[in-house]
């Protein structure tokens, strides 16, 4: 019995490491706040429009997401085959806040990958995105009918998010 | 030959106006600026985790750090600062971890792991003394020891 305590010791501590190496976990993602509250409300010049302001206020009755990205960032070029498809499927509108960019970058970036936006804003000096406690793109935000934040996917989205955690929340929340 | 010594003296001009730039998101109010630094110590850069706000040099660092500058300009306390901070990156941004349900491991877990240890040592050392055995001498062996101690201090003497 009393050899067995050790190893008990270091089975339990491996048990740790190994539950924290495996299952994706990242230290990056931090839970947020915001899940349940209403998504922050701005006022932001549309990309392709800008003499246009948007505000989350103007969807209100709708169900959307959020995606913040930027033509600097590597992820969300990575991320962006998979929105073209989702918007092609059409089950969720997606708009895009435009994270600290420039306007010119941001235009060739999506008339060179194609725009899975309805509209993305410019957010340009980033403000919007600390309001949403954004810490990296990109980054995607669920808002149902009433404006409030329903779910939050810090990275990329992938089918397998989508399928098992967004779409059967969106089905819900357009019911 | 002119037209050299000036582009020349064009170039020396460059880190002049590299500076300018970077000088212009810092105020030029010193107090502002240690209190904007102070209060950067207290949060966490939500990019590079380990290091304070006040330490990093990521881009949401800086905005961060710019975003306290004008909160403070706007006459807000560190306080209504800091719930500014929590409220849209949850407790995590505190550098200093406050005490609550979620964090009780964190600070008390030293403690209790020490208690455990106190009390494991407390029952080992009563459990070892249990171990000695009584085990008084037998009269002849009384008397051997007696001899050879007597044996023992004569050879000293002598």
């Amino acid at each position: 019995m009393r050899y067995a305590i050790p190893l008990i010791i270091f089975l339990v501590i491996a048990g740790f490491l190994a539950s924290r190496l495996r299952g994706g976990y990242d230290p990056h993602i931090i839970p947020s706040v915001l899940i349940g509250k209403e998504a922050p409300e701005f006022q932001l010049p549309e990309l392709r429009n800008p003499t246009k302001k948007f505000s989350p206020k103007d969807l209100r009755g709708k169900v959307w997401l959020l995606n913040v990205w930027g033509s600097w960032c590597i992820a969300c070029r990575q991320e962006h085959p998979f929105l073209m498809q989702l918007s092609n499927a059409g089950t969720v509108p997606i708009y895009g806040l435009d994270w600290k960019d420039k306007r010119e970058d941001a235009l060739s970036t999506l008339a060179e990958l194609g725009d899975p936006y309805v509209l993305s804003v410019s957010d340009t000096d980033g403000r919007v995105a600390i309001d949403y406690g954004v810490t990296g793109a990109p980054e995607t935000y669920l808002i149902d009918k009433d404006g409030v934040i329903r779910y939050k996917e810090v990275g990329q989205l992938t089918p397998e998010i989508m399928q098992n955690k967004i779409l059967p929340l969106v089905r819900e929340l357009n019911k | 030959m002119k037209r050299i010594v000036l582009l020349l003296a064009i170039l020396c001009l460059v880190p002049v106006f590299a500076f300018a730039k970077e000088a212009k998101s810092v105020s030029d109010d010193p107090e502002l600026e240690k209190r904007v630094m102070a209060l950067s110590e207290e949060l966490r850069c939500l990019v590079c985790q380990n290091e304070t706000l006040a330490g990093s040099q990521a881009d949401l660092a800086v905005d961060l750090r710019n975003q306290i500058r004008e909160q403070m300009k706007t006459g807000k306390s560190d306080k209504e600062i800091i719930t500014f901070m929590t409220e849209r990156y949850g407790k995590f941004i505190l550098f200093r971890p406050p005490v609550d349900p979620t964090t009780y491991l964190l600070w008390f877990g030293p403690f209790i792991l020490l208690l455990a240890a106190l009390i494991f040592l407390f029952r080992y050392v009563r459990q070892r003394r249990e171990l000695i055995v009584d085990a008084p001498l037998t009269p002849s062996e009384r008397l051997r020891a007696g001899d050879l101690l007597q044996a023992e201090s004569g050879k000293k003497t002598t």
